[in-house]
């Protein structure tokens, strides 16, 4: 038999204050975050903000500090450049264009061709996205993490006591949190497909959650005598491996995805690795001691 | 063998069957099969998205509002007449969606209301004051959305794309998807025109039309506007004809002083299309008119001899050529300096007939076909070196139990794939990412079947009841974590467009079928293994 990680003995709820205060600073980031999103000062993406963006790939090399020239020369405003050198792509940003739909874009293709009239490119994508659809789009995600939220909640409650349900609801929480925390420090864009992985990310999250918490509430009826703390303890290193292996398996896929699935998923790959990881380290150190502080508050709960 | 280990083997046999059945039309082995087999087996497969072929997405908003006002126009306009007839004096006026009569009288409001039962009053004092109802606002809204589309499927089809996708979404939008498309720019500009053609006169007249200057650079129109604003006659209005300099392609636009009523519009025509001007070897289009449109037609000419007549087509004057004689037999053409394809597409627009109202583009996503292909690629290699990790870590780890579950695993992309394609689902870039995630998702059922067998088996117990006892006791456990992320993949269909249901759909298809090889796939190889027997060592 191979194992990864044999018998341990570690105290994960005795490491509990510093999981509080770490998880805490980034759920907190996640809640400024969300705040920022909604008063539109994240860097939110084109199909949330409306705007236009195409991405062009030239038969030569591009100097993107040329490109930035021959837009700013033109007079686009707020736009940004993103580069793909390897491939010879660039892409281009212009967010809340007032502009007629159509007009920007061809603007944007203008200004590049007579700038390098010698260099040809295709145009590889053109999304322009109008303010009336961008507010629908926000709306539709805001539904629906509201609506995934309600679900999973309801789903929890039915399945797992008040204590329990606590526990994975606020693991839950903190992992979308905690993502969109890294996201937002690390000023990437926020959009409906990061969404779409957040919301995934939250359907995950439960999986080595439950597989901790099934063990602890087998414990907790057989080891009636031991204290609560010291029967999560040893719940938590007996199923320590399969905790780590579950997610391993799912994180191997993650990566493939972020390193070969190419640049239109690539934000979503990293979003669902970090979920991953996030959500196995939750379900030990957030999980778990959230389930022992709700105990302790209060001991004469019904079972 | 057991029976009941026999019915299940038969019964993940006929899936994987099904499963390929359906799968067929996406291999290039489906070309081979014989006749009857294309018939009568499903023949569709698995559609790719936009985003992997390539192709464009359109969503247009019908201006229903702008038809709401063109309709209150033109009732003012028949009140005038109906209220001149009467010999009933009164003045009326429109401002925006409101209609004034004034003075108030018994014998206006009575022709008024008997004619017109579709108008509210608003206003029954000094002067009357009417606008549409609600409820004929909204049957014009509805009926201009609902033409705006027959006449955008019209459009399209003439245009010539293979499988357009084109329905109405909620009360006034229209999405368009065209997969596959070369040109996107064109067939955006032929769905956007209004093509509301129509005839009006040239007012030479007034003395105003001398003052007006014989070019203007484009974007000065707006300044010319305002500084005649005042000036014009009542029903006279002012507007531009564009002219290419053939020498230089200079573009410039001319001012002309049109009168504002309509003589004719272009739902009179019968045919257009493109011919090619013999002197300067330039396409234009000839229009022809129905019976009644070549008798209006007709009838205009012969009324306005040496005159000018203005053919404008949204607003832009085309040409305004001087009435040489009476027109008979209902043809006419435009010119204006076209390039082929512009006059082909005109063409096609007045042929199509023009829309009911405006429409405005609120969302266009275009996907190039090499960028789809380049999708497909990576999508392709993140599916296969995904599945190869997973593969060999789990036949490194479990050994030979490992690779009962990587034969789960294939079993499980197979039926995807199957279940994709009797469903005709639409495969997504985020929908391979889907698939890639429930490759990993699929073995983790396994994985806490394995280690809980493992559990078992330390705490002495048989291999055989090891297993049994290791799949009731993982059993909960997996279906918790799978119910989740179904809740989740329930709510971004709903919730999502175009490729995120595409991930929806795969997510939610791949963690339902990993319910079930996991819980009976995997189960009965074990058994199969077990029921031979007894197992003294379990490769786990």
């Amino acid at each position: 038999m191979f194992e990864l990680i044999r018998k341990t003995k570690i105290d994960f709820l005795g490491k509990r204050k510093f999981a509080f205060i770490f998880s805490g600073i980034f759920s907190i980031i996640g809640v400024v975050a969300i705040v920022q999103i909604a008063n539109g000062k994240a860097n939110l993406g084109i199909d949330f903000a409306g705007g236009t963006s195409i991405q062009l790939k030239f038969e030569k090399t591009v100097n993107l500090h040329e490109v930035r020239k021959a837009l700013e020369e033109g007079g686009v405003k707020d736009f940004d450049l993103q580069d793909l050198p390897t491939e010879r792509k660039i892409l281009i940003r212009v967010k809340k264009t007032e502009q007629e739909l159509g007009k920007a874009s061809d603007e944007l293709t203008g200004l590049i061709s007579k700038k390098f009239p010698g260099n040809k490119y295709v145009v590889d994508s053109t999304t322009e996205i109008g303010p009336k659809v961008g507010r629908k789009l926000r709306a539709d995600a805001a539904k629906a993490v509201a609506m995934a939220t309600l679900g999973i909640l309801i789903y929890v409650a039915i399945r797992f006591k008040f204590d329990f349900a606590v526990g994975a609801t606020i693991a839950t929480f903190h992992d979308v949190l905690a993502v969109l925390a890294v996201f937002f420090l690390l000023g990437k864009e926020i959009n409906l497909i990061l969404v779409t992985a957040l919301l995934t990310i939250a359907g995950y999250s439960l999986t080595d959650t439950v597989v901790v918490f099934d063990r602890i509430r087998e414990n907790l009826r057989l080891r009636i005598k031991e204290p609560v703390e010291a029967v999560m303890n040893a719940s938590i290193n007996e199923v320590l491996s399969r905790t780590i292996i579950v997610s391993l398996t799912t994180l191997f896929t993650g990566v493939s995805l972020f390193l070969f699935g190419g640049e239109v998923i690539h934000d979503f790959a990293l979003a669902i690795i970090l979920g991953i990881i996030i959500g196995t380290y939750s379900s030990i150190f957030v999980a778990s001691p959230v389930v022992l502080l709700w105990r302790k508050k209060r001991p004469f709960a019904k079972k | 063998m057991k029976k009941n280990i026999l019915w299940r083997f038969i019964l993940i046999g006929l899936t994987v069957v099904l499963a390929l059945v359906f799968f067929l039309p996406n291999t290039p082995l489906f070309q081979y099969m014989p006749g009857w087999w294309k018939n009568n087996m499903p023949d569709k497969g698995i559609t790719l998205g936009l985003d992997l072929q390539g192709g464009v997405h359109l969503v247009f908003e019908v201006e229903g509002d702008r038809a709401v006002y063109l309709t209150t126009e033109r009732i003012a306009h028949s009140i005038k007449e109906l209220l001149e007839k009467k010999k009933i004096p009164a003045e009326v006026t429109r401002d925006g969606l409101l209609l004034s009569v004034a003075p108030n009288s018994i014998d206006v409001r009575k022709a008024i209301e008997d004619s017109y039962p579709i108008l509210t009053p608003v206003e029954t004092g000094a002067k009357l004051v009417y606008k549409l109802s609600d409820k004929e606002a909204n049957r014009i809204k509805e009926t201009s959305a609902e033409q705006a589309l027959e006449t955008i499927r019209n459009r399209i089809d003439q245009f010539g794309v293979s499988e357009p996708t084109i329905h109405r979404q909620g009360i006034n939008e229209i999405v368009v998807q065209l997969p596959g498309i070369k040109d996107p720019k064109r067939a955006i500009e032929i769905i956007g025109k209004t093509a509301q053609l129509e005839f009006k006169l040239v007012d030479d007249s007034a003395p105003v039309a001398a003052e007006l200057p014989a070019a203007l650079k484009p974007g000065e129109e707006d300044a010319l506007l305002a500084k005649f604003a005042g000036k014009l006659p009542a029903d006279d209005e002012i507007l531009f004809e564009k002219s290419v300099n053939r020498e230089t392609g200079e573009v410039s636009k001319r001012p002309i002083l049109l009168k504002k009523q309509v003589l004719m519009t272009g739902d009179l025509l019968t045919e257009a299309k493109v011919n090619i001007d013999q002197r300067f070897n330039e396409p234009h289009v000839s229009i022809t008119f129905n019976a009644a449109g070549a008798k209006l037609f007709e009838d205009i000419t012969a009324a306005n001899v040496k005159r000018r007549l203005a053919i404008v087509l949204d607003g832009n004057v085309y040409s305004a050529p001087v009435i040489q004689e009476r027109i008979a037999g209902g043809n006419a053409q435009i010119t204006g300096r076209f390039s082929l394809n512009e006059a082909k597409d005109l063409a096609i627009v007045l042929r199509a007939g023009a829309l009911p109202a405006p429409v405005k583009m609120l969302q266009n996503v275009t996907v190039g076909p090499s960028l789809g292909a380049d999708s497909i690629e990576a999508g392709k290699r993140a599916v296969i070196i995904g599945a190869i990790l997973v593969v060999v870590f789990m036949v490194f780890y479990y050994r030979v139990s490992g690779a009962i579950a990587d034969s789960a695993l294939v079993l499980n992309i197979f039926l995807l794939l199957g279940a994709m394609a009797s469903l005709n689902a639409t495969l997504t870039l985020p929908g391979i990412a889907g698939i890639v995630l429930a490759i990993g998702m699929a073995v983790d059922s396994n994985v806490l079947m394995f280690e809980r067998i493992r559990e078992e088996l330390r705490a002495g117990k048989t291999p055989r009841a090891a297993v049994d006892s290791g799949y009731n006791k993982a059993f909960w456990t997996i279906f918790d974590s799978h119910v989740t992320t179904l809740i989740t993949a329930a709510v971004l269909f709903q919730f999502g467009t175009g490729p995120i249901k595409g991930f929806a759909v795969t997510l939610s298809l791949g963690v339902s079928i990993n319910l079930f090889t996991a819980l009976i796939g995997t189960k009965s190889i074990f058994d199969l293994i077990n029921s031979r027997k007894e197992v003294r060592k379990l490769s786990i």
